[in-house]
């Protein structure tokens, strides 16, 4: 008998290779020498060095592991911008209660996790490692939720996202059966031709699995009416991971949902596009008013992320090259609006008592000049005005859904754009035209949740940088957008 | 040259953020006199035979989206550019005379604007357009919302939210725009190159059906801008709680933007709606005229008279465009530049009178005039233009506007005409209100300083100039306006009509009544 080892393509799999040794010795070093420092260290190492390998790889598509995993240019910019946020939410962590009380090594371990499967979850190309990777993806952050082990709120967020998340992969797994029951088949490619055979309408088997699965990938990418979760996990999770979660979840679960929609159902794209569209548009609605009067911060861009991802679903439902090219554009535009405005809540959380209340930016402007600039060009751009990469995101979102005769949804997220505007600039007025915040005295043996406060958190390099780097790539990309439509249309390229 | 018209503005307003306070707001006036320079540059140089665009400017900006960075001068934005880069020179060298709360910020905010506003009148990619369009909110949100007056204990807004509320007034029509935009360059293209250059998608045309929609779209956005009746909801918060340098060049620039989107985009590019909506658009026009009149006879507020007087004034340019014809558009493109000059001005008296009386209720000003000639008379000229005293150059648009909407739609010239007696009621009553009448106890009439003097004078002088010679203006925009209406009514190529027109004497106007009455 002649055995054949199989191929092994190590140039494909090297950024999964890089990223799992530095897991290992993450962990490893914190179990040799705990202290504050080498694990961020060598986490951003880790990041760095996953993201030459996967630059690297740039313009290649590739089957790996017997076609489990796709690696193209749309995984690839996933990718880039899951380890972009990853690395800002390292430095964002420096000094966080959160990561000190968890032990740093563990926490830092715990985030590359996370970020593995993000990475494996954007080259997902058949069911099972689809499955794989998104709990990869899912089990290292409802962990890390629960990580400020003194707020109650932080622990309620893990279980909520424990059992939130858990039911939407219970429902998605149910459905991806039901699609392999319909059509005998895990791979996309197998499903798109075993769909083609049967018509989808014709068999319902394959309909309630899509259906499922639909419903499993809106809980993870926060689609209404699928959203509840979103706002209570954001506020009580630490802020940093908050962060993480709201960007690069979010691009690693489009990722895997507009190569799900696009490459395994795209020969019966007219039968579902409707009702993403549908869901597309409740997201918008639901998301733009939900933000309406919070005032926690994180609760705000909670829902503003809801209505987000209803913006962006609006590049899926097309199935076109340039839905996905804007919904890639979007993504990398929305990883620098967001992070701006997470690194400043990140610092005043920590310089005031106020947490992540609008009252903790109040009178910002005056205050810290160099924070307030970055959450007013975030704010701004998150409502989609010029000159900002929101604007151009928005142009390209809605260039392709009326070439996609999506006009109506175009309207929508004008229409939800706008109202959006009125919590936006809320937190805007807040910081230039409101009146300082008389400093409040720290109450003596103040509640046993608030964190001790580090006066100068405003001024540390490691919140101001991330915020000052975002906010001028926010308004550089949204001047000089070319760069990134260059890069998002390669990633669109890669699936038509 | 016309990269440096754009940007200087800005570019100074940035250096500006780094000087110490004091000279932050003398940089400032510079900048904006530098920028006026170079607009008279340009103005010199400018053809005046020509319909086409000149300085023109064609880079690609993004080409994955097919835009172009694409900006150009013809007759119709030549003397909105100007008025611009004038009334700028005015609004800031009165602010910098003025302590000013975060000096730096508000001038950078200021010329940041003056920046806005001349990309959305010099642009001539669609998508630009609309891109400056919607910027030049930004700069007037911080400085209505951070400057401006907290009037909660009025029964009024605070100045954030009265900002909001024009903010989302604005944003809905302009993001709704940004669709119809989109949608006009991906229908017009029809799979083949997409381009937002307006020229290339006039030629490429639209289909009736897709007009009408988008029509509105549009209409909905330079509508609420003006603001014109129904839509003006935000006016009255936003004028009140706005600090007046600021509201200035506001109320003279801003709202001629959306009646310039009209003759620049919707007649051009939707033609056919254009016809089909004319009559709805008019309507809404004399209200605007009626209701905008009204109300400026009953409010105290100056800032209010001001503005409501301004709604009228919009309705008019309004109506003077969808007359359709060339005279009437002629006169709009008039009026606008003159509005702005008049509009400027009396916000700046206003905020002198409210320097000295320290009320901005006309119920409690008067006798100003006792101790103040010079104010008095400045004030008269500028009362005696904004009613269109003949011989002025208001009276002059006002008489084109009423003669393009005669011959187009003579019922409605009958109502409009109404709003040029009612302009003379609320301008009197301004200017009486506070210049004449009893003089308050405790009140001082005190001449103006020469500081204001130097702000006003140059305004008022432009007023005069206009009066004596609105030709200046006429002639120059005349080729472009009659392109523009022929693009909709299908007329005789411009070229051939221009050469066939007597020329137009501004002076007589009877004359030109005859020599374009031509069917």
């Amino acid at each position: 008998m002649n055995f054949n080892a199989p191929h092994i393509d190590y140039a494909g799999i090297s950024p999964i290779i890089a990223l799992t040794v530095g897991i290992c010795v993450v962990l490893l070093s914190a179990v040799f020498k705990p202290t504050k420092r080498l694990a961020p260290a060598l986490t951003l190492l880790t990041l760095a060095a996953t993201a030459g390998l996967l630059i690297w790889q740039w313009g290649e598509t590739k089957d790996l592991v017997t076609g489990a995993l796709r690696l193209d240019d749309l995984a690839i910019s996933i990718s880039l911008i899951a380890l972009l946020t990853a690395a800002f939410a390292v430095l964002l962590s420096i000094r966080e209660h959160a990561a000190e009380e968890a032990g740093v090594g563990e926490y830092h371990t715990l985030l590359l996790g996370s970020v593995l499967g993000m990475v494996l979850l954007s080259q997902a190309y058949n069911l099972v490692s689809f499955f794989v990777a998104l709990e990869t993806l899912s089990i290292p952050l409802y962990i890390l939720c629960a990580t400020n082990l003194r707020r109650e709120g932080s622990l309620e967020a893990g279980l909520k996202y424990l059992i939130v998340g858990s039911l939407g992969s219970a429902t998605l797994l149910y459905g991806m059966a039901f699609l392999y029951g319909g059509t005998g088949s895990t791979g996309f490619e197998g499903i798109a031709i075993g769909i083609a055979h049967g018509g989808l309408t014709g068999d319902p088997l394959v309909m309630i699995g899509i259906a499922m699965a639909a419903v499993g990938l809106a809980f993870k990418t926060s689609i209404a009416p699928f959203h509840q979760w979103t706002p209570d996990v954001y506020q009580g999770a630490p802020t940093p991971i908050t962060s993480f979660m709201a960007v690069a979840t979010k691009a690693a679960a489009f990722a895997v949902f507009l190569r799900f929609f696009d490459v395994a159902l795209g020969p019966e794209a007219s039968d579902w596009q409707p009702a993403l569209a549908v869901l597309a548009a409740i997201s918008i609605v639901i998301g733009n008013v939900g933000a309406l009067g919070q005032d926690s911060l994180k609760r705000l861009l909670g829902y503003s992320g809801i209505a987000q991802a209803g913006y962006m679903l609006g590049g899926i439902v097309v199935a076109s090259q340039s839905g996905i090219s804007s919904l890639v554009f979007y993504l990398a535009g929305y990883a620098f609006m967001n992070l701006a405005a997470f690194a400043v809540i990140v610092a005043r959380e920590r310089e005031t008592p106020f947490g992540d209340d609008i009252r903790a930016v109040r009178g910002l402007g005056a205050e810290r000049p160099l924070l307030a600039w970055p959450l007013t060009i975030s704010m701004l751009a998150l409502a989609g005005l010029p000159a900002t990469v929101g604007f151009i995101g928005k142009l390209y979102l809605i260039e392709a859904l009326v070439e996609g005769s999506y006009t109506w949804l175009a309207v929508f997220i004008a229409v939800g754009t706008m109202i959006s505007l009125a919590y936006y600039l809320r937190v805007v007025a807040a910081m230039w035209m409101g009146q300082e915040e008389l400093a409040v005295p720290a109450i003596a043996g103040a509640s046993p949740e608030a964190d001790p406060i580090d006066p100068d958190a405003g001024r540390r390099w490691y919140l101001v940088g991330p915020a000052l780097i975002c906010a001028a790539a926010t308004v550089f990309f949204g001047i000089i957008p070319q760069p990134l439509v260059d890069f998002a249309s390669h990633a669109g390229a890669s699936l038509f | 040259m016309i990269n440096v018209l754009l940007w200087l503005p800005l570019a100074v307003g940035f250096v500006g953020l780094f000087l110490p306070k004091k000279a932050t707001g003398w940089w400032a006036t510079l900048g904006a006199v530098a920028t006026l320079g170079v607009a008279i540059g340009m103005a010199v140089g400018f053809d005046s035979s020509s319909s086409g665009l000149q300085y023109t400017v064609n880079t690609s900006w993004i080409p994955g989206l097919g835009v172009e960075y694409s900006l150009g001068i013809d007759g119709l934005n030549f003397f909105l550019v100007l008025l611009t880069t004038v009334l700028w020179v005015g609004g800031i060298a009165f602010a910098a005379f003025r302590q000013q709360v975060r000096p730096q910020l508000f001038f950078f905010l200021m010329l940041v604007a003056e920046t806005a506003t001349l990309g959305s009148f010099l642009a001539q990619d669609l998508l630009l357009f609309v891109l400056f369009f919607d910027f030049m909110l930004v700069p007037f949100y911080f400085l209505f919302g951070a400057w401006g007056h907290d009037r909660s204990g009025e029964g009024g807004l605070t100045a954030p939210a009265a900002t909001l509320k024009m903010i989302v007034y604005t944003l809905i029509g302009s993001l709704l725009m940004l669709v119809a935009a989109i949608a006009t360059a991906i229908l017009s293209a029809k799979g083949g190159h997409l381009t937002f250059s307006i020229q290339a998608l006039q030629q490429q045309g639209l289909s009736t059906g897709s007009q009408r929609w988008i029509f509105w779209f549009f209409a909905a956005a330079f509508l609420v801008k003006m603001p014109s009746f129904l839509l003006h909801g935000w006016m009255p918060d936003a004028y009140r709680a706005a600090p007046l340098p600021a509201l200035a060049v506001f109320s003279g620039v801003l709202a001629k933007v959306g009646a310039y989107g009209f003759l620049r985009i919707v007649l051009p590019l939707f033609p056919a709606a254009t016809i089909e909506f004319q009559e709805v658009i008019l309507v809404v026009a004399l209200a605007s005229i009626l209701y905008g009149s009204v109300m400026a006879f009953t409010q105290t507020n100056v800032r209010l008279i001001a503005g409501y007087s301004s709604v009228a004034q919009l309705g008019f340019i309004t109506a003077g465009i969808f007359a359709l014809r060339a005279d009437g558009s002629d006169g709009a493109l008039l009026q606008m530049v003159n509005h702005g000059l008049v509009v400027a001005p009396i916000f700046v008296i206003v905020a002198i009178l409210v320097e000295r009386t320290g009320t901005e209720d006309i119920r409690e000003m008067g006798g100003m005039a006792l101790r103040a000639p010079v104010l008095a008379a400045l004030f008269l000229i500028v009362a005696l233009a904004t009613l269109a005293m003949p011989g002025s150059a208001n009276f002059i648009g006002e008489f084109y506007i009423l003669n393009g909407l005669f011959q187009a739609k003579i019922v409605f010239a009958f109502v409009a005409i109404s709003g040029v007696a009612m302009s003379a009621y609320y301008a009197l009553r301004l200017y009486q209100g506070t210049m004449h009448n009893r003089k308050p106890d405790g009140i001082a009439s005190r001449e103006i300083g020469w500081r204001d003097g130097i702000v006003l004078a140059p305004l008022v002088l432009c007023i005069l100039g206009l009066a004596l010679y609105p030709q200046l203006i006429l002639h120059r925009t005349d080729p472009s306006v009659k392109q523009t209406v022929a693009a909709v009514t299908g007329g005789p190529a411009p070229k051939a009509q221009l050469a066939s027109t007597p020329v137009i004497g501004a002076e007589n106007p009877k004359i030109d009544e005859l020599g374009v009455s031509e069917p």
